[in-house]
């Protein structure tokens, strides 16, 4: 990251795997939910919400809601959801979004994936306080968490 | 998080803030991190920049809350709101570290079957 917004994040990733293949898992509600740990009900289609369930350990309470605003085949796909928003007690739904984007480009060596999420700056400053404050028993063991997973599983379950 | 913790290096805050894009606005914001809560008096000396001209970008920069007014008898002392800045910027690192992990899980996800 060159700028320091505190808005938006840009994420890039060379993915070793034809377009097509990334193409599917982003977009295929039940494949995205392998990696990222949600069992949605339903696919994504433009202009409608899907509901998922966390499927990580401790968090199979928390549900999310993904607002699908754009698919493009093979090039874009977006969606707007609150962003960390686990605790079951709050009402979010209140609050501004934030956009979350996949640009796909197709590279010698793979797939070039960029992933932006931005208007983080709409969310109370309190919100992400009390974000901050849940990190350290919450996300950042739950990523070590993943992390140890994944290296004992590299290999996704069947389908 | 504590309201002690200091915002950080100048050429930090001249990072966080380059969105803003405005020479005059930076120097400001430059003035409050290493002069602490100043008048709009303190903040105008030495430069050519007019009392008016300074009071409308710290203004702007108080609507973007970098920076609050605190009434002081006739006259306000302006001071950078370091820890909402520091609030917003943590919050980000830890939202785009999430980014990391879910792409490294994706990047297993759809190398599984290419690999081989």
């Amino acid at each position: 990251m060159t700028t320091r917004t505190t808005d938006r994040i840009d994420k890039q990733i060379l993915l070793r795997a034809p377009r097509a293949r990334v193409w599917k898992a982003i977009t295929d509600s039940q494949e995205f939910g392998d990696w990222f740990q949600t069992k949605f009900n339903g696919p994504f289609i433009p202009g409608q919400s899907v509901r998922g369930r966390v499927t990580h350990p401790g968090y199979e309470h928390v549900s999310v809601d993904f607002v699908i605003e754009r698919i493009e085949p093979e090039r874009y796909f977006s969606y707007r959801w609150h962003p960390n928003a686990i605790d079951t007690s709050v009402d979010y739904s209140g609050e501004p979004m934030t956009l979350v984007e996949f640009t796909l480009e197709e590279k010698p060596e793979g797939t070039l994936l960029t992933v932006s999420e931005s208007g983080f700056d709409g969310i109370p400053i309190e919100r992400r306080a009390a974000a901050l404050k849940g990190n350290d028993s919450g996300w950042t063991g739950q990523i070590k968490a993943i992390e140890a997973w994944l290296r004992k599983h590299p290999v996704a379950p069947a389908r | 998080m504590t309201a002690t913790r200091k915002l950080g290096t100048l050429e930090e805050s001249a990072r966080v803030f380059d969105a803003l894009g405005d020479p005059t606005r930076l120097g400001l914001v430059a003035r409050l991190c290493r002069g602490g809560p100043q008048s709009i008096a303190g903040l105008t000396g030495g430069s050519d920049v007019t009392r008016q001209a300074v009071t409308k970008h710290l203004r702007i920069l108080e609507a973007a809350g970098l920076v609050r007014g605190l009434r002081q008898g006739r006259e306000s002392r302006w001071e950078m709101e370091p820890e909402r800045l520091e609030i917003a910027r943590e919050y980000l690192a830890m939202m785009s570290e999430r980014w990391t992990a879910r792409l490294d899980a994706l990047r297993r996800h759809v190398e599984k079957d290419s690999s081989g």
